[in-house]
């Protein structure tokens, strides 16, 4: 939610610039794939915080739980059992959520005025006050993130803990992480951890070992250091090079004031064809 | 006194006017959702989530109605070889010289396209609008496919509207047009000057 009024770097459907008095530092959250034992802490933590319980689901033969994402599961671990070398099985646990894309698909496809901010630090949050439950988010995302509630059809994902970090807290999710392989800071700084980790796990024999910070979506504010980062879809299909869809460009992109330009063209051809040539008009004559 | 020529019967006049009023309403609150610029529109409609929620309800009427329509007119609306010489002299009908203009059926050739303009765009707009209906079908279809129908949905509008506004400005150009399918009636001279086969036709004359 919006305490930082001062700091918005976008919003949605919106024309104009938005307040962009203040800038503060760009933050990160750092996801260490090579640290994560899959304990779940950060999803219970994510659900304390943000007062949010999922159903109790069943087990449905894989240790991914809950299921999917949702409107009341903002982070799951996804579990990916992978060969990467014959013989060697690995166990990659991914810790999926929204990415806090520099160039929000999402942001650039919602309709409704302030619905979705992407705070100057980097964080993009709804506002779900002013979600109107269109769906648009959907295909403007390449995550494949936000969810839209069966319950008020409103789009849920999660907001990077925007509140606790207008205040100076760190997000719950890496408060409560016992490995310390989620870490949070300044973008600057997260790139420089991951630079030291990545460096370590090459000495370890990751010779491929890379941070995501994908560059087609501007980079993220959520990165992750993988130990294949030549193969990011060994991690529960992680995409290797996710941008927002051309089609979701084109639509909100030129298409939108060219076809609205359009309209009103032909609504001024109309008149100006009126006033000019002038009506057709038929002479009544007399019928006997 | 003035004689006038029966061109709509109620029935089609009703049809009609169903299909009119659902597009303009589902055109405000679909243009709402389309550009920053109309998203004021959707105060017409109860606000944001309104908006949403009733769009596509219109877009069925609409679809349904005009479905109804097309039933009604189709058998005036096909081309023949005298359409093509009318399209020639598509730049005398909009400068006025109409008594260089070969003879007109019910229908000329440029409402003829719009009928079939409008044909296309209706079902094309209900099976996008469909794919992207929140709550209860989006979430039945992969987001590929909800990318290609918002796009295609917002081509199919704005052709439709288009077409409309030259439909309507048509009927405010032209006149004695209006009339036609407010009271059903046109007068005997308008009939005789714009669309003179279809006026020997109802005459006899």
């Amino acid at each position: 939610m919006a305490l930082q009024s001062l700091d918005i770097k976008a919003r949605s459907a919106t024309t104009t610039p938005p307040p962009r008095a203040r800038n503060p530092v760009h933050v990160a959250k750092l996801i260490d794939i090579s640290k994560c034992i899959g304990c779940k802490a950060c999803q219970v933590a994510c659900m304390e915080w943000n007062d949010l319980r999922d159903e109790v689901g069943t087990n449905v033969g894989i240790y991914d739980n809950p299921r999917d994402l949702s409107d009341q599961s903002w982070t799951v671990m996804r579990f990916s059992e992978v060969e990467v070398e014959q013989g060697r099985l690995e166990w990659l646990i991914r810790k999926d959520g929204c990415m806090h894309c520099d160039d929000p698909g999402c942001l650039k496809a919602c309709p409704s005025p302030g619905a979705i901010v992407q705070y100057a630090n980097g964080i993009v949050d709804f506002h779900e006050e002013h979600c109107i439950g269109c769906g648009y988010c959907l295909t403007g995302c390449p995550f494949n993130i936000p969810r839209i509630s069966k319950k008020d059809s409103k789009a849920y994902k999660c907001t990077l803990c925007s509140d606790r970090v207008a205040v100076g807290l760190e997000p719950a999710c890496i408060k409560t992480c016992p490995t310390g392989a989620l870490v949070f800071g300044s973008k600057e700084d997260m790139i420089h951890h991951a630079e030291g980790r990545i460096a370590d796990l090459k000495e370890r024999g990751y010779a491929n070992a890379a941070l995501y910070n994908p560059r087609g979506v501007g980079g993220t504010h959520v990165m992750y250091v993988l130990q294949h980062g030549d193969q990011p879809e060994l991690y529960a299909n992680l995409p290797k090079d996710p941008h927002i869809s051309p089609l979701v460009s084109l639509w909100k992109g030129v298409t939108k004031p060219l076809m609205s330009l359009g309209i009103g063209l032909a609504v001024f051809a109309g008149f100006f064809h009126f006033v000019t040539v002038g009506p057709k008009e038929v002479e009544e004559e007399e019928t006997d | 006194m003035r004689t006038t020529i029966q061109r709509y019967t109620a029935r089609e006049r009703s049809n009609h006017w169903v299909v009119a009023i659902a597009f303009i309403l589902a055109g405000l609150s679909g243009l709402a959702l389309f550009h920053p610029a109309f998203f004021f529109l959707t105060n017409l409609f109860g606000g944001g989530p309104w908006d949403r929620i009733l769009h596509p309800f219109i877009g069925v009427v609409m679809f349904l109605s005009f479905v109804a329509l097309a039933a009604r007119f189709w058998r005036f609306n096909h081309f023949t070889p005298a359409d093509r010489q009318w399209m020639k002299h598509i730049g005398d009908e909009l400068c006025n010289r109409d008594e260089r203009l070969p003879e007109v059926g019910k229908y000329n050739a440029g409402q003829k396209y719009l009928f079939w303009t409008v044909v296309v765009t209706v079902p094309v707009l209900l099976l996008s609008g469909v794919v992207i209906w929140q709550p209860w079908f989006a979430p039945y279809f992969p987001i590929w496919l909800l990318r290609v129908a918002v796009v295609i949905h917002a081509l199919a509008a704005w052709i439709m509207i288009l077409g409309i506004i030259v439909h309507v400005y048509a009927a405010i150009w032209v006149k004695g047009t209006v009339r036609a399918m407010t009271r059903g009636t046109v007068s005997e001279a308008w009939a005789k000057h714009h669309h003179r086969a279809w006026y020997r036709e109802m005459t006899g004359k």
